[in-house]
């Protein structure tokens, strides 16, 4: 009964931009499509094995830095560079988890963060790669291979589903997992998992490369479909901190949480800036902040915690009355 | 089967425990008495390889076990049950149990090991899907020792058992582990329940601010006039 769920909120999503064509819905859906992405790799190492990134920026960097610069530079097919700067962000992950995975719970947290901004700081003063510029990604004409596409939306929405869709389904295969079983197990007692053979170590930081790898990979579509980057974008603590905020608000180590979350705050966000504009900017976050703190006081389990509740009682009640 | 050969450990490389030597002989009930704060969970998590001793070496039947990981020690045969159980509060109680087994890839055998526990604690069987954090402490205690037991242990150790549970309880915990002795499976347990712990064990060691100070059986500790006056008040 649950996959039914899962295909439905697939179905749904594949056909919305196809059923509403005007131009600035199909864009909210990219966007939804990229952050629900994020959403749902973050959840791997937060939400299963609850290693708190607030750095995942750093991957998301590299993966839209890596195929921008390969194409920049020697013309390489961004979907080369997708997967090598999946690859990158994943060794990276391991440089930077191997010590930090040392530290425990908040500690953890922080240096993801710092990390996150040191990594910032590199590129933006980095001159081969047009340092605080950013590098404008040279127009061609529309090709799948060059991953541009100027008159419709509809290929970029298409490769982004494709993305969600696979980034949903390993999410989901981790989860059903015996690995899925033992992150569950180090994140509610590192020492108990420890006690009883697992090596919490190896499993935090598979859990960590497969997150970052998936992160990258929307940091290139996301390079594509805006054609310009710089170190502030990509790297921003915004992107950290949204990755972060959806997937509490719709509820962490749950697949369907980022997504759920996603849905709520990408229009949120996309619409107030179409609508309020240059003054409107923020409104989106504050709206959204007070959403959590409503979530993290009533409902810790954000937005599925609230929605199983129902169910349950619901459930309860029809016992009651079957009875 | 177990060599504790002058042991000193600690944390921040301040020692808790010095010069601590036990040994733990092959179907054996060992209890470790002592109060609080003497060292006794240290030791426990030094054999476990949760904690890296200062000096001193571990013996397991016939290897050097110190300079292991955890979880290769689990592997040879050592099971832990840490102080404050530390269950899997979200996870079901077959899957804590199923945790347990994770070292054992065969899946026949995790299932005949899920069945000979369910056997000797009925009440995770009855309680199977329930959430491990649902279930009062006592129940949390038989679920935390099961969930060792799933690692087929040759030797299991034991932390605190007695701790916030109720008398009738402690009891209980203890016949169990009693007849988790008899199955053939070692116990070492640290208590500070220094009388219930003495009486059910083969031998006995009385831990005082890190140092032991004394051993014999049992019966014989349970008679001396140190464990008289210093835990009886007698």
């Amino acid at each position: 009964m649950k996959n039914r769920a899962l295909y439905l909120i697939f179905a749904a999503v594949l056909v919305l931009p196809f059923a509403i064509t005007n131009v600035n819905f199909q864009h909210v859906m990219i966007m939804f499509l990229i952050f629900a992405s994020l959403g749902e790799s973050w959840n791997i190492i937060t939400g299963f094995a609850g290693q708190t990134s607030f750095g995942h920026a750093a991957f998301f960097g590299i993966g839209a830095y890596t195929s921008t610069v390969l194409f920049y530079k020697f013309g390489v097919s961004p979907w080369v560079g997708m997967l090598l700067g999946a690859g990158i962000a994943a060794v990276v992950s391991v440089i930077v988890s191997y010590p930090c995975f040392r530290l425990r719970g908040h500690y953890f947290a922080i240096a993801t963060l710092a990390v996150a901004e040191i990594i910032k700081q590199l590129f933006v003063s980095w001159d081969y790669v047009e340092g605080a510029t950013g590098i404008s990604i040279p127009v061609v004409e529309d090709s799948f291979i060059a991953m541009q596409f100027h008159g419709s939306k509809i290929p970029y929405f298409l490769i982004g589903f494709a993305l969600f869709f696979l980034i949903v389904m390993v999410a989901r295969s981790i989860e059903k997992s015996k690995m899925g079983f033992y992150l569950k197990a180090i994140r509610e007692s590192h020492e108990a998992a420890e006690a009883l053979g697992i090596n919490p170590r190896k499993y935090k930081l598979l859990a960590m490369m497969i997150s970052s790898a998936l992160t990258a990979l929307l940091g290139t579509l996301y390079a594509q479909y805006i054609l310009y980057i710089d170190p502030f974008m990509v790297f921003s603590l915004e992107i950290s901190m949204k990755i972060v905020l959806l997937s509490v608000l719709g509820g962490l180590g749950n697949i369907y949480g980022p997504i759920i979350g996603a849905a709520i705050l990408i229009p949120l966000s996309e619409y107030t800036r179409v609508f309020l504009g240059g003054t409107g900017k923020g409104i989106d976050l504050m709206i959204y902040g007070a959403l959590i703190v409503l979530i993290a006081c009533f409902e810790p389990h954000g937005i599925i915690g609230l929605l199983k509740k129902r169910g349950k009682k619901r459930g309860a009640l029809y016992a009651k009355t079957n009875a | 089967m177990l060599k504790v050969n002058k042991l000193t450990a600690g944390y921040d490389n301040v020692p808790v425990v010095f010069d601590v030597s036990l040994e733990v002989r092959e179907g054996e009930l060992v209890s470790v008495v002592g109060s609080n704060g003497a060292g006794k969970t240290t030791i426990l998590r030094a054999i476990s390889g949760l904690l890296k001793p200062i000096s001193g070496s571990i013996e397991f039947m016939g290897k050097r076990i110190d300079k292991l990981p955890a979880h290769e020690i689990v592997k040879l045969g050592i099971a832990h049950v840490p102080e404050g159980r530390h269950i899997f509060g979200k996870m079901s109680v077959r899957d804590n149990l199923l945790m347990g087994a994770y070292a054992i890839e065969d899946d026949a055998e995790v299932n005949r090991l899920l069945d000979r526990v369910y056997e000797i604690f009925p009440v995770l069987k009855e309680r199977e899907k329930q959430k491990g954090e649902t279930m009062s402490g006592g129940e949390q205690q038989m679920l935390a020792i099961a969930r060792a037991l799933m690692a087929k242990p040759k030797l299991l150790l034991v932390d605190e058992m007695s701790l916030g549970l109720m008398p009738l309880m402690v009891d209980k915990a203890l016949d169990v582990l009693k007849h988790v002795n008899k199955t053939g499976v070692a116990v070492l347990m640290v208590e500070q329940k220094v009388q219930e712990a003495l009486e059910i064990a083969d031998r006995g060691y009385i831990l005082q601010t890190g140092k032991i100070v004394a051993q014999g059986t049992g019966q014989e500790l349970l008679g001396s006039e140190l464990v008289k006056q210093a835990y009886m008040g007698m």
